[in-house]
């Protein structure tokens, strides 16, 4: 009987195709945007995530100039530099690494390969507070640190981009108008959640880099990393701490440097996708109202044009509830092909997004089950009032109707 | 007999009220014995449609009592009262009223859809009744390929698939030719004769109401006659 009634609704919803389809179109869009929307957004949330913990954990991040005021300018500070990092290595002892960056977007050259990457200057402590490792080769050396050694590690990018499949180590890269010889090769980390190939990158001692690419002291970052069961507020409270007395800031001002939490800017990124995902779930919601009133309207028209139909199937011994189950089914067999031509297109945005997005396509099974669930139930909800009309029709007045 | 299958108790029904009160039915008592083929004419606006409505328990009486298989029916809700119709009852219709882009033994197969019985059972009784009613070999014909004769015996065999106590039929001839009509005429009457099938017809055709065993005629609400043929079988 039930697949009967199925078997019916689908005929009729065929014999009237192009009204079907364009009815569908609500329904289509709404659980297509609720099913792209949550899979490229649990996509990005676990990209941030693991940024975050390439980023390495229990971090914190410190930088020249304040947090930036509201409206204001940004605080015009002088740069960081080795007594800072100084007085935090000593200041801190807890910390597993204090390590001091600087960075610098640079050409580099091998043979008559050239690739734009980003070459950082640092120290061994670096690969310890970003959980960065190596894969070929060795980590410079604090020796190599100390005597400006004209020694580096590549990303995977350029390994490939330069070498292929051969063994880098021990050839020679030039670094804008160095020369340095490779000593490793670094752990692949992928794009970042900004697109970005953290793997066109060139790492050498902070020495060398001060001297021969950037031509000054200053250091643009100093990364500290805690050990798990660090309390990082307190933490980050000591460095600033620390930061005030050697930058010499009196109480009255403001700080000139910030210090970051890379846990609570994970936190910060999750609540801005959260907040997305809600935004365009609001808008997937009044397209699918709009989708069921469309359902609705539909039904309505049909139950209308049937009629007689209606009249016949009352005359002949059809109960009311079998025309109402007749007309709810329809409804409901209409807004479920919405609903999975819905996520067909929804799961092809998605992966559409995360091909060029490269983040990761993360189809979730309980997001398609609700999906299907909730293009039933609307059907359902909206179909029910025009089949109820047509199961109260009195079949005299219906056999009568044109 | 004791036990009639149709019984009209002063049988009233009355549409609007005030001024354009309209008494369809005027205190009209009936019986109709099972096994009988009665005719029930009338000019239009005498009551005969409304009288059929009831006997077909699509409509109740406003006042009166209908008593249908010695049931109170004009005292059922609606459910009870399509429980009824599928169990008992056959319906004719002047203009066919089959399922459109239906096939015929689709259409055929309609009320025992609604009676819970198998796929096949199904097939096998709607294929019967098809055969009954002469159209073997039309059965996958949609009633856009079958002409007005033949739809009418794709209606008929609808109305006795479910093997019904009654048929009722409303102009079952008023869209066809004479020749057509004679037809339908004959596979009525052998229904009634060989099967014992009940049948109540409205019709404003004399040579029509002809062919059945006695003739009611309405007018203005009341039954201005009802005779039975002398030489009806």
């Amino acid at each position: 009987m039930i697949w009967e009634t199925v078997r019916l609704a689908l005929l009729s919803i065929r014999r009237n195709a192009l009204r079907s389809v364009l009815t569908l179109l609500g329904i289509v869009i709404g659980v297509a945007a609720v099913i792209a929307m949550i899979t490229i957004g649990s996509g990005t949330t676990e990209k941030v995530k693991s940024d975050i913990s390439k980023l390495g954990s229990n971090l914190l991040v410190v930088r020249a100039g304040g947090a930036p005021q509201p409206g204001g300018p940004r605080i015009q500070a002088k740069e960081l530099r080795d007594k800072e990092v100084q007085a935090l290595v000593e200041g801190i002892p807890e910390a597993r690494a204090v390590s001091a960056a600087a960075q610098k977007q640079v050409r580099i050259v091998s043979g008559t390969d050239s690739l734009s990457v980003l070459v950082t200057g640092s120290d061994p402590g670096y690969f310890t507070a970003r959980d960065w490792g190596v894969v070929l080769g060795r980590e410079f050396t604090d020796q190599e640190l100390r005597g400006n050694a004209n020694v580096c590690l590549v990303g995977e990018t350029v390994r490939s981009q330069f070498f292929g499949a051969g063994d880098p180590l021990g050839l020679a890269v030039r670094v804008g108008r160095m020369s340095c010889t490779i000593v490793g090769v670094l752990e692949s980390k992928g794009f970042s959640g900004f697109g970005q190939d953290q793997d066109a990158t060139v790492l050498m001692p902070l020495t060398t880099f001060q001297r021969r690419i950037a031509g000054n002291r200053d250091v643009d970052t100093i990364y500290i990393s805690g050990t798990d069961g660090t309390p990082m507020t307190a933490m980050q409270e000591k460095v600033e701490d620390i930061l005030r007395e050697t930058r010499r800031i009196t109480a009255d001002k403001d700080d000139d440097f910030s210090v970051r939490d890379m846990t609570q800017i994970a936190a910060t990124m999750a609540s801005a996708t959260t907040v997305m995902t809600g935004m365009l779930g609001a808008v997937a919601g009044v397209s699918l109202l709009v989708g069921g009133i469309g359902i609705m309207n539909i039904m309505l028209v049909s139950v209308t044009e049937r009629t007689r139909e209606i009249g016949i199937r009352l005359a002949i011994g059809a109960q009311e509830r079998d025309i109402l189950v007749q007309f709810m089914v329809e409804a409901t067999v209409l807004s479920l092909i919405g609903g999975l031509i819905g996520i067909a297109l929804g799961m092809g945005l998605a992966g559409l997004a995360s091909a060029t997005m490269s983040i990761p396509f993360s189809p979730s099974l309980p997001v398609i089950a609700l999906a299907v669930g909730f293009s039933g139930a609307i059907g359902m909800v909206f179909g029910f009032f025009p089949a109820l009309r047509a199961a109260r029709l009195d079949p005299i007045d219906a056999l009568r109707h044109e | 007999m004791a036990h009639p299958l149709v019984r009209f108790e002063q049988v009233w029904k009355t549409y609007g009220s005030g001024e354009a009160r309209v008494d369809a039915l005027a205190g009209v008592d009936l019986t109709i014995e099972r096994g009988e083929f009665v005719a029930i004419m009338g000019p239009s606006g005498s009551g005969k449609s409304t009288a059929m409505n009831i006997i077909g328990c699509l409509d109740t009486p406003t006042r009166g009592r209908y008593f249908f298989m010695d049931v109170d029916a004009g005292g059922l809700d609606r459910s009870r009262r399509a429980l009824l119709r599928n169990l008992y009852i056959g319906f004719v219709f002047q203009g066919y009223n089959l399922l459109a882009r239906t096939t015929a033994v689709e259409n055929v197969e309609l009320p025992l859809i609604y009676r819970g019985v198998a796929a096949r059972q199904r097939r096998k009784l709607a294929l019967e009744a098809l055969a009954k009613v002469g159209l073997t070999g039309r059965e996958g014909h949609t009633p856009a390929e079958l002409s007005g004769g033949q739809q009418q015996r794709v209606a008929i065999a609808r109305a006795i698939v479910t093997n019904p106590t009654l048929l009722v039929a409303d102009e079952p001839t008023g869209n066809l030719d004479t020749a057509r009509s004679q037809e339908i005429m004959g596979l009525l009457n052998a229904l009634n004769r060989e099967q014992g099938l009940t049948i109540a017809m409205v019709t404003h055709e004399a040579d029509i109401a002809a062919h059945a065993g006695r003739i009611v005629t309405f007018v203005d609400g009341k039954i201005a006659s009802d005779e039975a043929k002398l030489e009806a079988a």
